[in-house]
């Protein structure tokens, strides 16, 4: 007998189990602790459903950025924080929980309602592949198909960090971001920050470079760069550029610029926007990846850095 | 020989299993943070390594040991490093010579 349906099951059993424990919890740290832990579930069950792409995604930055950013915000939040002392009343409680269940109800509904075979693009999205010179059909939709999606996402990383920077207080302003300044770093820290980031640097490489025929790509070659440079930066072995500096604002826009240029290229030597010149795919979606791969890192760092705060005025949690 | 590399990999693997099995007992049983650490890195140590150990004649490239084992050691490092920083946080450095401890003396419990 084979194991999969168990492990499947005792898969859904936890993540369940985690993410109503998620929401019972009165402490905000310990739900977001809860959030990392359920973002490798939820990458355990990508894995399972075959979805290597999903699940490389939801391990970086569902589980680790997205839950590095809530616990600084639960760690910055006031102990008497009204949302752990003071609970909603009954009425809304109620109809929140209602709602809840209709949605749930509604999806379940849409699921088990699926005509069989379930209707799927994947076929067509295979057929057209070899045109673009990749090989991983995600990449592909990613792209080529639906590149103008990807255009928008890159794009609402750098209006983030715009959102991010304007919550600076007006003195801060022109500082450097301050949030991953804290303690003295020991001398454990400062070793894994010499240590780490150059095999972290080639496995990033690696993951954008296999991103054309197998799972991988930018964003999660891009987080993996943030992350070595957060950690050198927690280690204070060298410090964030101030938030005013040129070099650093071209690299966060370099990516989106790019992307656009090549797309706006597309209107004259190809027929549309977005689309690639014939024979020209798979070098040009190289260079949108590279330069995306940097830009994407250089904001996911700046988002964890925080926004500018004032040099004199203490480091912040 | 396929077949004595085979039991060699269900042993180390199941020998793993039952580190990792000790080390979450260890993490829930231990009374505090210290002892909850030292089961924790056992079970990433010794727990990982006979895993990976286990799982090396299963694989036939060069670049797949060298994966596996880089796998080991990078969860070895990572693990040292965090078990220090924790250690750290639960107990304060010790204070320079000739200075009253006036801290609250916070033991973990």
């Amino acid at each position: 007998m084979s194991v999969g349906p168990l492990v499947d099951i005792g898969l859904a059993l936890l993540i369940l189990s985690l993410a109503v424990w998620i929401i019972a919890t009165r402490a905000t740290y310990r739900a977001a602790e809860g959030f990392v832990a359920y973002g490798l579930l939820a990458a355990l069950v990508w894995v399972r459903l075959g979805s290597v792409d999903v699940a490389l995604t939801e391990a970086a930055l569902g589980s680790g950025l997205t839950g590095l950013l809530l616990l600084r915000a639960a760690a910055r939040l006031p102990a008497d924080d009204p949302a752990e002392t003071s609970r909603p009343s009954p009425g809304l409680r109620l109809l929140v929980g209602v709602l809840s269940a209709l949605v749930a109800a509604g999806l379940a509904a849409v699921v088990l309602l699926l005509p069989e075979p379930a209707p799927s693009l994947a076929p067509a999205a295979m057929a057209s592949l070899p045109e673009t010179g990749l090989g991983n059909p995600v990449t592909g939709v990613l792209l080529a198909y639906r590149a103008v999606d990807t255009l928008g996402e890159s794009v609402v990383l750098v209006l983030a960090l715009a959102g991010l920077w304007s919550l600076a207080a007006d003195g801060a302003w022109g500082g450097r971001p301050a949030s991953l300044r804290s303690a003295p770093a020991g001398n454990a820290l400062r070793f894994l920050a010499q240590v780490l980031p150059p095999f972290g640097i080639l496995v990033a490489i690696h993951i954008f470079w296999i991103g054309a025929d197998y799972p991988g790509g930018k964003f999660q070659a891009a987080t993996i760069l943030a992350a070595m440079w957060v950690l050198v930066l927690v280690a204070g072995l060298r410090q964030p550029p101030p938030v005013t500096s040129r070099r650093m604002r071209w690299l966060v826009v370099f990516g989106s610029l790019a992307f656009l240029a090549i797309g706006l290229a597309g209107i004259g030597l190809a027929d549309a926007f977005l689309a690639y010149p014939d024979g020209w795919a798979k070098p040009l979606i190289l260079v949108i990846e590279a330069t995306l791969t940097l830009s994407i890192a250089v904001i996911l760092g700046l988002l964890l850095a925080g926004p500018p705060a004032d040099d004199r005025s203490e480091p912040g949690s | 020989m396929s077949l004595a590399l085979d039991v060699f990999t269900v042993v180390a693997v199941s020998l793993g299993a039952l580190f990792f099995l000790a080390g979450t007992l260890g993490l829930l049983r231990f009374p505090d943070t210290l002892t909850r650490l030292h089961a924790l890195t056992k079970a990433d140590n010794l727990g990982l390594g006979l895993v990976v150990l286990g799982l090396l004649p299963q694989v036939s490239s060069p670049l797949g040991w060298i994966g596996l084992i880089a796998v080991w050691f990078l969860a070895l490092l990572a693990g040292a490093t965090v078990g220090q920083l924790m250690a750290g946080a639960v107990r304060p450095a010790p204070l320079p010579e000739g200075t009253a401890d006036r801290r609250g003396g916070e033991r973990p419990s």
